[in-house]
């Protein structure tokens, strides 16, 4: 790291291009997330929702989370969309995508979401002073180890969410032995 | 320009989770329903991430972990389900799923 850029980190500087790499980020997410709802096509809608992740894994990068961004683009753009894309494929696209996209009440859903949103909206502008902007730096460069002491413990003892984290892997065993079961033709 | 706050990834994630809940209220096809439940999702991880920013602490991001597990459970168990319903009924419309209607 050069001088000039070491001291403006310890000046606690924003870096320059933050905000239009947030808008570029957050317009292309939302962009592909309006997408992803309206494709006739359920492979189409699978790449939208690709390019959906890899922005928001992109805004994760900007809250100074490298760890969840790495999650996000293994577990989700890597992971989760391989099983859809394969499922799309097992399934047949001809039929559905020849059909109605919508259902006969999308007026009624579409009415209940705008007024979620605009619920959403009035929540933010009227509590605005509730989500401050402190701005205090997270550590970047050990912010998985923080997570590993977290979900672990460090030195022998338990994290705070050890236990969590075991349970989290037991859903995980309940969640692959379900998705055999199921899809096995013969029990 | 107005520097980032807090409230604009909140602004981001609340219009993600609402293009979620459109797709999941209106959408024929249970494929893309189950999509719009993973955009849902995200947005729920964003705001965890903000607000773990906004208090500079880690609790948020480790909860953000758990919620993409919760996610890929939901998504194996979700796409189990379809294909066997698909095996048997031969459709994956959401209206023609009514077995337990009445």
């Amino acid at each position: 790291m050069n001088p000039a850029m070491n001291s403006a980190v310890n000046a606690g500087m924003v870096p320059v291009a933050t905000p239009w790499f947030f808008y570029m980020l957050a317009g292309l997410a939302v962009l592909s997330g309006a997408l992803v709802i309206t494709r006739r096509n359920a492979v189409h809608s699978a790449l939208a929702l690709i390019v959906t992740l890899i922005s928001v894994a992109g805004l994760y990068l900007m809250l100074y989370a490298p760890f969840v961004f790495a999650v996000q683009l293994f577990v989700y753009a890597g992971g989760i969309m391989l099983l859809f894309l394969f499922v799309i494929m097992l399934v047949n696209v001809e039929r559905s995508s020849k059909e109605r996209r919508f259902n006969r009440m999308w007026p009624v859903g579409f009415a209940a979401a705008c007024s979620l949103m605009a619920l959403f909206m009035f929540a933010f502008l009227k509590g605005k002073a509730l989500f401050p902007d402190r701005r205090i730096p997270l550590p970047e460069a050990s912010n998985t180890q923080q997570i590993a002491a977290l979900l672990y413990g460090e030195a022998g003892g338990m994290g705070s969410y050890t236990f969590a984290f075991e349970i989290a892997s037991l859903l995980l065993l309940a969640a692959i032995l379900g998705a055999v079961i199921m899809t096995k033709k013969k029990l | 320009m107005v520097p980032i706050t807090t409230v604009h990834y909140l602004v981001v994630a609340a219009i993600l989770f609402v293009l979620g809940v459109i797709g999941v209220l209106t959408r024929r096809n249970a494929v893309i329903v189950l999509m719009s439940i993973e955009l849902i999702l995200n947005a729920v991880n964003l705001n965890l991430v903000a607000f773990s920013h906004m208090w500079g602490n880690l609790q948020g991001q480790v909860f953000s972990i758990f919620v993409t597990v919760d996610a890929a459970c939901e998504a194996a168990v979700g796409l189990g389900i379809l294909i066997a319903f698909f095996r048997n009924k031969e459709t994956i419309n959401m209206d023609e799923i009514d077995l337990l209607k009445w």
